[in-house]
């Protein structure tokens, strides 16, 4: 045993409305500089659609994550160390700017210059690489709700996984929407690739980052990676990605992303893990165990054991305070309700998500059913619009059972709140068929509805007398640097010399 | 002439080449790598670079045997010198053609696609990318025109003499008069690149990541060094 922390998040899809507050913000924060600006650290796709960068889920296409070798040992989908380091050259299956979304600025001038005339100037898009006229014809978030769907949404690899076509007739189909961030997984595919050994996991609180100093620009990382959330800046030639923005998270300050979003759908707080039980839970074979393996890999923050050898691993009192009021663990290990992206993928992701339910309940009026039945709840949940199959490859390898399960429980939140506010009643074997006590849905219900800032976000301070070193260690200050990560407004030409 | 350019020349090359790599190491670790233009333009790197670096492996054990190791050696093995230099020339001449297609379609591309690259093309590449043109396009060059098609030039017996009495500080400058003119800009555009070397790109051959076999796949770095502790391989 070995319990170290980790600053973990939890997205609640049902109250994502897919404004892209986050998006814009971190963008604002981290990536509105040449060579990185058509990254997005943080990007919300619609779901049924093939998201950013394009079928970035598609590993037979990308060759991200890990798989398991003849023997049941873990293996990069890239390849063995000897074939990823003999292609260095030019890596293949990268996703070029075409996937992602070419940068592109607008002919403003026109707007200016054009003549008094009748007819309003246009300003046309344009390479902002080249200078050059250019449609734009794909970029992040270009299926916003369900634009294009007749020409994406059947793309969308879960949807092929289950062989299942959506109708593009709107009263039939569905959405939801999926933001998406790094993940700071506990078995980082990225940092496994990483040639150089420029990629790190903190051991304080697993945030995953690219030493600057250190990356020589082999974008193994970006291949390596099944989420495509590392990204080359192509004026440095060195890989950036989500710092779970750390110099806030420091100071107890929330991520840029969670602060702003507007649904208040994201929480974070830290989690305990085993590090001697990361490698044996990526290694299960079959995936739909993954969820389960998982979720055993986290420490219960109670627990006398967990509490005296992660004292004995550095890790302070008052972060082990902090886990026990962690939101995140509550919602992954206590109320069973959030599931992590693609485990499959097994990189053991840290952001974990709760999955969207909103469409049951009128779902259930319109089957003529009674939502407030304990058995109606569970033919509820399978009546979704959204597939459980399609959550399934999503979410938990492609175990429906589990879906339904964390489906029903969020489902019986519901109508047990209706039962106590307008029945004044407690309808006891709902609270069977979902397992559950009645305290329980009620403490699930305060966290997902009317959670305060204090409640979703339980982030203790870094350690004052360790902050500065922190800091020293992580990569200097960029903006020291011409080129730097800092540097906004840059010569046309890059300096390497 | 001679005298400069064969018994000066290349100790302010390899002086340069020494301080320079110290400097840039200690002064631009930001700047060190390199400096990756797959994402703008992926197709014609994707066929150019594997072939360049194929190239350049072959190239540099090639000069290694050729420059290095005494006509004498490789006889007292039993390999005759008629038989060494057909050897020589053949592979010589091979890997020298895919360095030179590798280059080719590298230094094109910054050309084609110019109004992308540009962006990231330096200073250092305007510089970097004439003089290995230089520098491989006299090697492939002369071996071509004097060994392929030509008489035949032992180098053996004089370039090789003087670059291994360079390196041991008694050059002897008198070996390389006798030198074809081809071979000379060759040797000259060679300790050129090595001048340049630590301000350009070419930096990240120090960075070649055979650390990359032995370290654990996951790194951990925590507050106190020493920074890792592994959990797999
Ligand atoms: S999502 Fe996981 S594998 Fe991808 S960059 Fe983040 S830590 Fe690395
Ligand atoms: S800000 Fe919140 S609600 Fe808006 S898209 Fe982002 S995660 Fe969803």
């Amino acid at each position: 045993m070995k319990i170290l922390a980790q600053v973990a998040m939890v997205m609640n899809l049902d109250k994502c409305i897919g404004c892209n507050t986050c998006s814009v913000t971190c963008k604002q924060t981290w990536t509105n500089r040449d060579g990185i600006e058509y990254a997005w650290f943080n990007n919300v796709e619609s779901k049924p659609g093939i998201g950013f960068p394009k079928a970035w889920e598609d590993q037979s296409q990308w060759r991200g994550g890990w798989k398991l070798d003849a023997h049941g040992r873990l293996t990069l989908v890239a390849g063995s160390k000897l074939g990823r380091f003999l292609g260095l050259p030019a890596p293949r299956h990268l996703p070029g700017l075409e996937d992602y979304g070419e940068p592109t600025t607008y002919d403003w001038d026109t707007l200016l210059s054009a003549p008094a005339g009748t007819d309003m100037p246009v300003a046309r898009p344009l390479d902002a690489l080249s200078g050059q006229p250019r449609p734009i014809t794909w970029g992040v978030n270009w299926e916003d709700s369900l634009a294009g769907s007749p020409q994406f949404a059947n793309l969308d690899p879960n949807l092929r996984a289950i062989s299942q076509q959506v109708s593009e007739a709107i009263d039939q189909t569905f959405l939801f929407h999926l933001p998406r961030i790094c993940n700071h997984c506990l078995n980082p595919a990225c940092v496994a690739s990483c040639p150089s050994g420029a990629m790190f996991k903190r051991q304080a609180d697993g945030i995953v980052l690219v030493d600057q100093n250190a990356c020589r620009g082999w974008r193994l990382c970006v291949k390596g990676c099944p989420y495509k959330k590392t990204y080359i800046n192509h004026r440095s030639g060195k890989a950036e990605k989500c710092t779970f923005c750390f110099p806030r998270i420091e100071e107890g300050l929330p991520t840029v992303c969670a602060e702003t979003c507007s649904g208040r759908m994201r929480y974070i707080g830290l989690v305990l893990y085993d590090l001697d039980r990361v490698e044996a839970a990526a290694s299960i074979r079959d995936p739909k165990q993954l969820l389960a393996a998982q979720r055993l890999v986290f420490a219960d923050p109670n627990d006398p054991e967990v509490v005296a050898n992660a004292l004995a691993n550095g890790v302070a009192e008052d972060w082990l305070e902090a886990a026990r009021r962690s939101p995140v663990w509550a919602l992954i290990n206590r109320f069973q309700v959030a599931l992590p992206l693609h485990p499959e993928f097994r990189t053991l992701p840290m952001v974990w998500y709760i999955p969207p339910l909103s469409p049951v309940l009128d779902a259930t009026a319109a089957f003529g059913g009674d939502n407030t039945e304990a058995d109606d709840v569970a033919r509820t949940v399978a009546q979704l619009r959204i597939p459980m199959e399609y959550l399934a490859q999503l979410f938990t390898g492609g175990d429906v059972s589990a879906v339904a399960g964390v489906l029903m429980k969020l489902s019986a939140m519901r109508t047990h709140m209706r039962n106590v506010t307008v029945k004044h009643e407690v309808d006891e074997p709902l609270l069977a068929a979902v397992k559950t006590t009645a305290a329980d849905l009620e403490a699930l219900y305060r966290l997902l509805a009317i959670a305060k800032p204090a409640d979703r976000f339980v982030i203790p301070l870094a350690h004052n007398e360790d902050a500065r070193r922190l800091a020293g260690w992580q990569s200097g200050c960029a903006l020291d640097q011409a080129g730097g990560p800092g540097m906004s407004h840059r010569p046309t030409m890059a300096v390497s010399s | 002439m001679n005298n400069f350019w064969f018994g000066i020349f290349p100790y302010i090359a390899l002086s340069i080449f020494v301080v320079g790599h110290i400097w840039r190491y200690r002064h631009d670790k930001f700047g060190w790598g390199t400096h990756t233009s797959q994402l703008l333009e992926h197709r014609w790197l994707g066929l150019g670079s594997p072939l360049l670096h194929l190239g350049v492996l072959l190239v540099v054990l090639g000069h290694g045997l050729g420059l290095l190791i005494p006509a004498s050696w490789t006889e007292a093995i039993g390999l005759s010198e008629s038989a060494y230099h057909v050897l020589a020339v053949a592979s010589g001449t091979v890997a020298g053609l895919l360095l030179a297609a590798g280059l080719v379609i590298l230094v094109l591309r910054r050309v084609v696609f110019r109004a992308r690259l540009r962006l990231v093309t330096s200073r250092s590449d305007y510089v970097l990318f004439p003089l290995l043109v230089l520098a491989v396009g006299f090697g492939l060059g002369a071996t071509l025109a004097w060994n392929v098609f030509g008489a035949g030039f032992d180098y053996r017996e004089t370039m090789s003499v003087w670059f291994r009495s360079v390196f041991v500080g008694a050059p002897q400058i008198e070996l390389m008069a006798a030198v074809p003119w081809a071979y000379q800009v060759h040797a000259i555009s060679g300790f050129l690149v090595f001048a340049v070397w630590p301000f350009t790109r070419l930096v990240h051959v120090w960075s070649i990541p055979l650390e990359y076999f032995v370290r654990p796949f996951v790194v951990y770095r925590r507050k106190r060094l020493p920074a890792t502790v592994s959990s797999h391989e």
